[in-house]
């Protein structure tokens, strides 16, 4: 159990401070909040060449030209979602590390859920079962006599 | 019923089998262009060469046009380049360049070094028209159609196997639109 909290422990760590490699690009914003803006929407666009991470922690070309075009279009006041608009209409949903709510990903959102569902009913339902079993386990009276009796013998 | 039970693991395990067999021959560098279907975006660039001429989405209508994104920097393009020339020599197609983050020097005398298939390069310096055409990296070749809408965006060097491949039959299905208007 102890073992358990501890490996437990160490993955939250890892997640909790993996959102925090820095790209080597500085950009000056006037205010705070759009420069948390420009944060989380690196945070939240994938890195088309090197897939497994996001723009705020590659540093391929193409990362860091995709930083400078966000960057840009924060400078020329486009909203957040316009800004996202703008990247999947070049690079398609593959840059959205959420992706959006749709035909093709509905087994993505709620397949998880589906599949909770589906386990917990197997066990609510083998469970029942067992319970039902034990009951029939018990002995008639007539039963328990012959049992009795066979036990005498002895 | 019970005995049926038995044999869930069983299924399960061999669709996960097929699943990930699947997986293995997929190449997750392979994305669907959000581009195939829409028009080349604007653009207005100067052309390598020739540094006093502008070029604009205009000047690559009304052939079945191939725009091949290339740099001097990439390897890959230089794998590429002699299919590149048998294809410019072919003249089924019009072959233009996106000399993509480049230096101008450094392309034309690449172009001078080894052969120059296309018509003519757009130059690009900064990526611009790059990242409008969702490009991540060279090479990469876009078919177009007469009209100038983006019909194929092929990632990565071009070879024969490439070519027959994919290239010929949207270069077949262009052809027959062609002769069919």
């Amino acid at each position: 159990m102890l073992r358990l909290l501890f490996v437990l422990s160490i993955a939250c760590g890892s997640w909790l401070f993996s959102g925090d490699a820095i790209a080597t690009d500085t950009y000056q914003f006037d205010d705070e909040v759009t420069q948390k803006r420009y944060q989380s929407l690196i945070k939240e666009l994938r890195c088309p060449k090197c897939q497994n991470q996001n723009l705020a922690d590659s540093n391929a070309p193409i990362a860091q030209d995709l930083r400078r075009e966000t960057y840009e279009l924060l400078q020329m006041g486009k909203t957040d979602i316009e800004i996202v608009d703008f990247m999947v209409k070049r690079y398609g949903d593959f840059v959205l590390y959420r992706p959006k709510v749709s035909s093709l990903t509905y087994v993505l959102w709620f397949g998880p859920g589906v599949l909770l569902v589906i386990g917990i009913t197997i066990v609510v339902v083998l469970s029942r079962r067992r319970s039902k079993n034990k009951k029939n386990i018990a002995l008639t009276a007539e039963q328990q006599a012959k049992l009795n009796e066979l036990l005498k013998d002895k | 019923m019970n005995k049926m039970i038995r044999f869930i693991p069983l299924v399960l395990v061999v669709a996960l089998g097929i699943v990930l067999y699947r997986g293995l021959s997929l190449n997750p560098q392979e994305l669907p262009s959000a581009l195939v279907g829409q028009k080349m975006p604007a653009f207005s660039l100067s052309q390598l060469q020739k540094p006093e001429v502008t070029l604009t989405e205009q000047d690559l209508k009304g052939k079945i046009v191939l725009l091949n994104v290339w740099g001097t920097w990439c390897v890959y393009c230089k794998y590429e380049h002699p299919y590149l020339v048998d294809i410019a020599k072919s003249n089924r197609v019009a072959l233009y360049g996106l000399n993509y983050k480049d230096i101008r020097e450094d392309a034309k005398q690449w172009l001078i070094d080894y052969e120059n298939p296309y018509v003519f390069s757009i130059f690009d310096p900064t990526g611009k028209l790059g990242l409008d055409l969702g490009v991540t990296a060279a090479p990469e070749t876009f078919v177009l159609d007469q009209t100038g809408t983006i019909r194929m965006k092929h990632v990565g060097p071009i070879d024969t196997k490439v070519w027959t491949e994919k290239f010929l039959p949207i270069i077949e299905t262009l052809e027959a639109e062609q002769g069919a208007n």
